[in-house]
Formats: C-alpha cells, sequence, structure tokens
C-alpha cells in the first residue's frame, strides 16, 4: 500500500504527514509513505489546495490537515 | 462587556490609575486582546464551515462552467475574499485554475482578492476599526482584484507564463470525502480554527502592544507633523513601505489604527494595510515558479497602482 503525502512542505503538510504515520502504525500494517512536493504532480493529481493525501494512487483528503483516526478509518476502505 | 471586564480588571484588580498612561495603555492591551481573540476564533470557525462546504474544486467548477456574463471577475474576487489558501497552496491553485478552463486574468482576480481580503485580517480589522471601515476594506479589497484581473485579462499575458504550467495535465478535482454530516467536519473545523487563531496571535499580540503602547504615550495627532493629510506623496510612500513587508502582517492592524487615530489619514493606512497584506516577496518568488519575471513585474506594479489609487479616492472621500 502506498500513501502519498501531497504538499510542498510547509507546515500543515507536515502535520498530515505525521497523521498518516500515527494511522499506519495504529493499524499495524506495512504501507510505504511519499510525499509528493513537485507543483506540477500535485497538480495532476487534481490537489488545488494542499495539503492533500492519497491511498494508492486516489486523492481522499484535499485541502485539510486529517486527524490519524481519520486516515486509519480511510486506510480501512 | 469586555470593555467592562477589561476596565474591572485593570483598574479594579490590579488597581492602575485609570487616568495615568500606563493605565490607558494596559487597559487597551487587555480589551484588544480579549476581543480580537474572540473575533479570531469567530471568523475563523465560521470561514470554516463556509469552506467545508465550498471547498475550492467547488469553486472552480462553477468559475469554469462560465455563465456568469461578465461577472466572471468581480465573483473570482468575491470567491477569493471567502477562501482562504496559505502562500504554499498558490502554485497548485494556480495551475488546478489555469489548466481547469478559467482564464488567467480570472485566475489572477481570485489571487489577489485572496491574501487581501482573508479571515484573520478581517476578524482583526473588525476588532480594531469596526464593522463599518471594515466593509469598505473587504469591498476595497474585491474591487482591486476585479478590476485588476480584469486589465490583466485583457493584456494577453498567457505568454508570460512559464510554458511547462501549459502542459501540466490537470486531473479531475480531487474528491475529499464530501458526504460527511456537519458533526463528523466540525472537529476538523473547530482544530483547524484553533491552528490559525494560534498561529496568528502572537503577532497580533505583538501588534497590539506596539499598538497600546502608542495608545497610552504618543499624543494625539503627532504623525500628521511628519506626514500631514494633504500631503500627495503620503499614499504612495505607504505602498512603497508596504510591499516589502511580510509575515503575518495582521500584526500590522493593532499599530495602522494608532497610526490613524494619531494623525495619519485614513486612506493612507488602508493603502498601507492592502500593501502589506496584499503584496508580499516571498509571494513573489513563490510565483516566480510559474510566472516569468515580465508578468510578476506587470501583477506587482498594477496591484500597487491600484492600491495607490485606492488610497487616494478613500483620503478625498472619507
Amino acid at each position: 500500500m502506498t500513501i502519498q503525502v501531497l504538499g510542498p512542505g510547509c507546515h500543515n503538510c507536515k502535520s498530515t504527514e505525521a497523521a498518516a504515520r500515527e494511522a499506519v502504525a495504529s493499524l499495524g500494517i506495512t504501507a510505504e509513505i511519499v510525499k509528493v512536493t513537485d507543483y506540477a504532480e500535485i497538480a495532476r493529481m487534481g490537489v488545488m489546495k494542499t495539503p492533500g493525501l492519497a491511498i494508492d494512487g486516489k486523492v481522499v483528503i484535499s485541502g485539510r490537515v486529517p486527524t490519524a483516526a481519520e486516515v486509519a478509518e480511510l486506510l480501512k476502505k | 462587556m469586555i470593555q467592562d471586564f477589561a476596565s474591572w480588571l485593570v483598574f479594579s484588580v490590579i488597581g492602575m490609575d485609570a487616568a495615568s498612561h500606563w493605565g490607558q495603555s494596559v487597559h487597551f492591551f487587555v480589551y484588544d486582546t480579549i476581543k480580537i481573540t474572540l473575533l479570531l476564533l469567530a471568523m475563523t470557525f465560521l470561514m470554516g464551515i463556509v469552506n467545508s462546504y465550498m471547498p475550492v474544486e467547488k469553486v472552480r467548477a462553477w468559475l469554469a462552467s462560465r455563465k456568469w456574463y461578465g461577472t466572471d471577475h468581480l465573483l473570482a474576487a468575491i470567491f477569493g475574499a471567502v477562501t482562504p489558501f496559505c502562500s504554499c497552496s498558490s502554485i497548485p491553485l494556480f495551475i488546478g485554475f489555469v489548466r481547469g478552463g478559467i482564464p488567467l486574468g480570472v485566475t489572477f482576480s481570485f489571487l489577489i482578492t485572496s491574501p487581501l481580503v482573508n479571515e484573520a485580517a478581517v476578524a482583526v480589522f473588525i476588532g480594531v476599526f469596526g464593522w463599518k471601515t471594515t466593509l469598505i476594506y473587504c469591498g476595497a479589497g474585491i474591487a482591486v482584484g476585479t478590476v485588476v484581473g480584469t486589465i490583466l485579462g485583457r493584456m494577453k499575458l498567457e505568454k508570460h507564463v512559464e510554458p511547462w504550467v501549459w502542459e501540466v495535465q490537470a486531473g479531475n478535482a480531487a474528491q475529499d470525502n464530501a458526504n460527511r454530516s456537519l458533526r463528523q467536519r466540525l472537529p476538523g473545523i473547530v482544530r483547524e480554527a484553533w491552528a490559525t487563531t494560534r498561529k496568528v496571535l502572537p503577532y497580533v499580540l505583538i501588534g497590539i502592544t506596539i499598538g497600546a503602547g502608542m495608545h497610552g504615550f504618543v499624543p494625539a495627532n503627532y504623525f500628521e507633523r511628519f506626514i500631514s493629510k494633504d500631503n500627495p506623496f503620503a499614499v504612495p510612500l505607504a505602498v512603497l513601505l508596504g510591499v516589502p513587508m511580510y509575515a503575518n502582517a495582521t500584526g500590522v492592524i493593532p499599530v495602522i489604527e494608532q497610526l490613524v487615530a494619531k494623525g495619519i489619514a485614513l486612506g493612507t493606512a488602508l493603502a498601507f494595510m492592502m500593501a502589506v497584506v496584499g503584496l508580499s516577496i516571498p509571494e513573489g518568488l513563490l510565483l516566480r515558479r510559474v510566472l516569468k519575471p515580465r508578468l510578476i513585474a506587470i501583477y506587482f506594479g498594477s496591484v500597487s497602482l491600484a492600491i495607490v489609487a485606492l488610497g487616494y479616492f478613500f483620503n478625498a472621500v472619507l
């Protein structure tokens, strides 16, 4: 499973990444967490407001920082 | 009510003299801090709800449908005013807009207004200047975005956008899980409102501290000596000073209020404020990724000119 954190690296992106790591740890699963910082790539994925979060290439969070619990919920789907 | 509480705290509990410089300054500080913190929380919360239901993806879809009979720029400016986004989003937003079927000029209307009228600045503005001046300020910000965006749109500037932008295949708008109920949305909205408030509050407190000091210690009409109200160079000078200033400009507002209270013309002060909030060097550097230097110069130049014009206008009518 691949989790992508979309954002150029501002504070919100770091919070999102932290939430993703926490969610993965709490579920005890193995997932690769990748940061997408390239603007063209972020735009290509359809995210206009950072941070964004994608699971296996599908954007599930856009324009807000999720909680770890919310990411865990999304990972279970 | 807050006024009474501040008076009670400063004059009765702490026991300061209401007529002294220190008493006045501390009272001003306590009163403004409580009032502005509450306003910040209320405003960020309110805009959080608005944005949760009207995300930027939806705004783009509305603007791209182009059934607005020439009011596109005005609409984009209004959307820009109610859609807060941090400067780290301005590049993906720019690409998403121009590649999502929105004309360059309309995109500019949005981009110009968004920092000018943002929820934190508006909250502090209400607390410091009151509702009426805040409405004038918001209207002025939307006017600048509408007019400058319209003019830039007519100038055929597409060739001054970095070519790679036109090659990006902007994906379909991301679908955040939009079917959440208000109850599911609220915790996130509250969290974000609190985060935004906490982020700008230190700067606001610095501003209030300086403002409070000026309130108690700077004599009335003190600044009139340096820049008289009818000095024709006051407005352009204020804008020139304001453009390079940056870093949570919301903190500047309490200081500006004191400048006005002590003799600077309101139009000049508003122009300064807009230059501080609306244009910043870091943002220009960031936009350099997608805009060629010439277009950045045109962008900054035209917004500055519009702000100067507004400053003169307000000084003439207010």
